[in-house]
């Protein structure tokens, strides 16, 4: 999908003015914090598990040539194919010429956030492919022509009208004209629409939570089943996955499966968990005719032996954006592209530039609540700093912050003369603002009085004047 | 009580309270000497370093942090009223040396003996109430840093409990950001506005007429949002109460007199 990182501080603002998106964060901020929460405490080895999933994603990178091969190896000892795609581009060609060996018409796809990440459906909509997406949220925003706000909750930025609005536009003309308003309706009504194009599909594709090296499977975890249909109805299964998701046993999936489900939506496991082992075999009831993997890497090598590895570690569950109070109040889509959040702001300068992403490692008051329910303990805050000093470096950062800085090092390098300006701060604040204790307007600091008063300061000079006093 | 428990301790200010809010400066003396310390105020320290080192200003930190780790040589312990500048002490200043095995020693060193005023207060020095009173009902908001990097959760409420007359109440959320974050709320204020709404009205919520917390950059930020929306909460850092400083005003009132 197009960019629109660069436009953060307008999406904020549209953001902010956005009644239903604000009703819909207020829920999801309580939800998903407390489902977490309640399921951490449960399980009393959670941080354990969390330090274990952590060394096996650790390990997993340090050797991640070792065991991508090991992955492929195993598919095509299975009968299926291994696909290479270094960029975004590549990995469109191959899947749509997989699609066209075929003849496909229809795709059904899984959700995917790496087929967000490489503008799938766009491509194949211009090839005359059309894809229709099977998880429930990421079909809603499919008929409503958006992008996903939240990666694993697509479309967690609208409210229960809206769905019902959406589908009545959608739904009437294949006979549902009567506009629902219960849930469990508005599910029913999706699910009738989606089976036969189920039936119809000739090409499944979906992601990959983990691809297991050992056994050569693509395992994947919904609450809806439809990844199941996805890939055993259609002749042919396509996995489309980043080359990260690689480990390297089933044991090591039971591991991370363990911290995912909870991490994400509070679940002790999510509702289907599918392991996809290769094509159909002779003798089996059904599957696919045709298995392939088509493995993305679209710059995350690049990552490994640099200061940013670690976020090749994320398992993608979102309790980061859960958790993160400046995703809570503009939600996904003020980010601007496809993953949103703090692994997002991390994540998103390294695949789209960060002279495109500069503002999103920025817009965060380091408050650590990602890092601390993070299942593979990614060190969030200290990631998104260092693209802050990426950017400080390339001259990125404004220059009115760059010139207020300078000027604020040279005097705080500087005891002796940081003492006479903070004296004459002190006193000329301390001075004005007496009467009301308070600027509810002040120079050069509009950015915080437009919302809130300034406190202005003790009479009676600095701490370290009236110290100096005191000791005398 | 342990006998190697620190004697001579080095207040650092912190560049808010120096300027803003000296009383809290005051209240940590005071609390520290009563707690049997001797406190030194070492008169070269100006600033952490936080603006420089979250805006990616690597160069500016390292000058910055060279100069605490020179001045604050020697003491058996440095306190800090706030859990934000006693994490980068605590926490950060170590990884800024990487390529400078001496520094980083001195950075380590430093680390080790660096404390927020309050944990310091109830995890090294075993104290476990003060002498004070404050009428009134309070809720107490968890910075950040403080909770996060340092474990700063128990130690305030259990010592804001021997404050006689105190009543806390607490909010839905103590633990979620106020959205100040340093240079953050004026760089986005928009963002920042919107978390301040907030937990302007989580604190609302709770009935408290005073707001507490370790950190006078959060308090400032919140105090500002609260007297912008016409609230009469009472704003001030937990060490004046602890200190029975509680009557001097608050975070934005007028002076007295």
């Amino acid at each position: 999908m197009e960019s629109t990182a660069h436009a953060f501080k307008a999406n904020v603002d549209h953001a902010l003015a956005d009644p239903n998106l604000q009703d819909s964060l207020a829920k999801l901020k309580v939800g998903f914090s407390e489902r977490r929460r309640q399921a951490a405490e449960r399980l009393p080895e959670f941080e354990a598990l969390r330090d274990r999933a952590r060394d096996i994603k650790n390990h997993t990178l340090a050797h991640l040539d070792f065991y991508l091969e090991e992955f492929e190896r195993k598919v095509i000892a299975l009968g299926g194919h291994v696909h290479w795609a270094p960029t975004a581009a590549d990995a469109r060609r191959i899947i749509a010429e997989l699609c066209q060996s075929v003849n496909a018409r229809t795709v059904a796809k899984s959700k995917s956030m790496v087929a967000e990440e490489i503008a799938l459906n766009d491509h194949l909509e211009a090839l005359g492919i059309a894809p229709i997406e099977t998880d429930l949220g990421e079909y809603i925003i499919q008929l409503r022509h958006e992008p996903p706000s939240h990666i694993i909750a697509p479309a967690v930025h609208l409210t229960k009208d809206q769905v019902a609005d959406t589908f009545l536009e959608h739904h009437a003309k294949l006979g549902f004209d009567k506009r629902l308003t219960e849930r469990n309706d508005l599910v029913a009504e999706a699910r009738h629409v989606l089976r036969q194009k189920f039936l119809d599909a000739d090409v499944g594709l979906t992601g990959a939570n983990f691809l297991v090296a050992e056994t050569g499977s693509s395992m994947l975890v919904t609450n809806e089943g439809n990844a199941d249909l996805s890939n055993t109805l259609p002749r042919m299964h396509i996995v489309l996955a980043s080359i990260e998701k690689v480990i390297p046993t089933l044991e090591d999936a039971a591991v991370l499966l363990r911290v995912l489900a909870r991490s994400a939506t509070g679940q002790e496991s999510s509702a289907y968990t599918t392991l996809n082992t290769g094509p159909k075999r002779p003798g089996d009831l059904d599957g696919p005719d045709q298995y392939h993997v088509v493995l993305l890497d679209n710059g995350r090598s690049s990552v490994l032996g640099t200061e940013m590895q670690d976020i090749l570690r994320c398992i993608r569950c979102g309790a980061c954006m859960n958790h993160c109070p400046v995703y809570g109040a503009v939600g996904g889509h003020a980010y601007g592209w496809v993953y949103p959040g703090p692994m997002g702001a991390v994540l998103t300068p390294q695949l789209v530039g960060v002279e495109e992403a500069s503002n999103l490692p920025n817009a965060s008051t380091f408050c650590g609540r990602c890092e601390s329910v993070c299942p593979v303990r990614i060190p969030l805050p200290k990631l998104m700093r260092h693209w802050r000093e990426r950017e400080f470096e390339k001259h990125l950062t404004p220059k009115a912050v760059r010139q207020g800085l300078a000027l604020w090092s040279f005097a705080a390098r500087r005891p002796a003369l940081y003492r006479r300006l903070t004296g004459i701060a002190n006193r000329v604040l301390a001075l004005f603002g007496r009467a009301d204790g308070r600027y509810g307007a002040l120079p050069l600091a509009s950015g915080w009085t437009r919302f809130r008063d300034f406190p202005a300061p003790q009479a009676g000079g600095t701490f370290h004047a009236r110290w100096a006093k005191r000791k005398a | 009580m342990p006998s190697t428990r620190p004697r001579r301790v080095a207040l650092f200010v912190t560049c808010l309270v120096d300027l803003f809010r000296p009383s809290v400066g005051f209240a940590a003396v005071k609390l520290l000497e009563e707690a049997g310390c001797t406190v030194e105020v070492p008169s070269v320290q100006t600033c952490c370093g936080q603006p420089a080192y979250n805006t990616g200003d690597r160069a500016t930190t390292r000058a910055i942090a060279a100069q605490v780790i020179d001045a604050f040589e020697g003491y058996d312990a440095v306190v800090a009223p706030s859990g934000s500048c006693g994490g980068m002490l605590s926490h950060h200043y170590p990884g800024l040396f990487d390529d400078d095995p001496a520094l980083k020693a001195r950075a380590e060193n430093l680390a080790s003996r660096s404390h927020e005023l309050i944990s310091f207060l109830v995890d090294v020095l075993g104290v476990r109430n003060v002498s004070a009173r404050y009428d009134g009902s309070v809720t107490y908001h968890d910075s950040c840093s403080g909770l996060r990097e340092l474990g700063v959760k128990a130690q305030p409420r259990n010592l804001l409990g021997s404050v006689q007359g105190l009543e806390l109440r607490e909010m839905k959320t103590p633990e979620v950001c106020c959205g100040f974050g340093g240079t953050f709320c004026v760089k986005y204020p928009e963002i920042s506005n919107a978390m301040v709404g907030e937990k302007s009205a989580d604190i609302a919520a709770t009935g408290a007429d005073t707001l507490l917390a370790g950190d006078l950059g959060c308090l400032m930020n919140m105090a500002g949002k609260l007297q912008r929306e016409g609230s009469a909460v009472r704003v001030r850092h937990v060490a004046e109460v602890l200190a029975d400083m509680g009557d001097l005003p608050a975070i934005g009132e007028p002076e007295r007199g």
